[in-house]
């Protein structure tokens, strides 16, 4: 009888590493997502459900632990859950009016860490990334070169980098170009 | 780099976020199918194309991805003001003059004879 095949999962980042002494680059581990839609008044019972509060002022999130919500649009957030728990079955026993659709697999993401992460980002995004317009916490949807993606700053001098899985080879790329000028 | 204020986000970003969407306040005739051939022409292909200001719809694609309203002057480029979609049409009269210099090519160069 012949062996069976056994497909093992491919990370889109698997195994790179860049970046500079300004700013490092690591591939952000597996984690489950998705895009929630909803209407102000389902709100509260997702926020209820999901165990983190949906925010509403643009360009602000919101965590509990490892889960993150993000506000990417009026009635668009991205919900991350760095630990993989299935965030469609939450969001569904909220019993509120919502659509949402697992990402998990869309999306990756690069951390981008160090005193030059700023620049290592605005090499290729427009956005002001100073603390005072983009504070711990921000985030947006926006533009890195020719890819979208999806800014979260988690620390002072640390950045999420959520990108389609497609783009993320050229993501990590044109990171790893700004992050050799950002110590310069 | 333009920058444009986008009603949603209610601040100014990057015009690399953004795409124009054409003419906005361009009514679809609620009797589509019986009008003629040419009052559909005008409906659905026919503009002013203004030397100056026009209303248009913009979408701030690569942001919260709504669509919205701008005044924005063809000439100089400038964006007067931005609102939401749904939003009445705003009175140019009540804003505020400016006679600031805008960088034209005509400026610039001159007026080709
Ligand atoms: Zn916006």
């Amino acid at each position: 009888m012949a062996d069976q095949a056994i497909a093992t999962r491919k990370a889109p980042l698997a195994g790179r590493r860049g970046g500079s002494p300004a700013a490092i680059l690591t591939p952000a581990e597996p984690a489950s997502r998705i895009s929630l839609r909803a209407g102000h008044d389902a709100i509260s019972a997702l926020s209820a459900a999901l165990g983190v509060t949906v925010p509403l002022r643009p360009k602000t999130s919101a965590s509990t632990g490892k889960r993150h919500a993000l506000w990417l649009g009026p009635d668009e957030w991205l919900v991350i859950d760095e630990e993989g728990a299935d965030l469609v079955a939450a969001a569904a026993s909220s019993g509120a009016l919502h659509s949402a659709v697992d990402v998990s697999h869309r999306n990756t993401a690069v951390i981008v860490s160090g005193p030059g992460a700023e620049a290592a980002i605005n090499s290729g995004c427009p956005q002001d990334l100073s603390l005072a317009l983009f504070p711990v916490g921000a985030c947006s949807r926006t533009i890195f070169g020719k890819a979208e993606i999806v800014l979260l700053r988690t620390a002072e001098d640390t950045f999420r980098v959520e990108c389609w899985r497609s783009f993320s080879p050229f993501v990590f790329g044109l990171l790893s170009e700004g992050a050799e000028d950002a110590g310069h | 780099m333009l920058l444009i204020y986008c009603p949603y986000c209610e601040e100014e970003r990057s015009e690399l976020e953004f795409r124009n969407a054409g003419d906005a306040h361009i009514v679809r005739p609620a009797n589509i199918a019986e009008i003629s051939d040419e009052e559909f022409e005008e409906y659905f292909f026919l503009r002013q194309n203004p030397k100056g200001l026009i209303y248009e719809r913009w979408r701030h694609i690569h942001g919260c991805g709504r669509f919205f309203n701008a005044v924005r002057d063809t000439v100089s480029d400038r964006f007067h003001v931005t609102y939401k979609a749904g939003e009445p049409k705003p009175d140019l009269d009540a804003e505020p003059k400016t006679n600031e210099t805008v960088e034209t090519y005509e400026a610039l160069e001159g007026v080709a004879e």
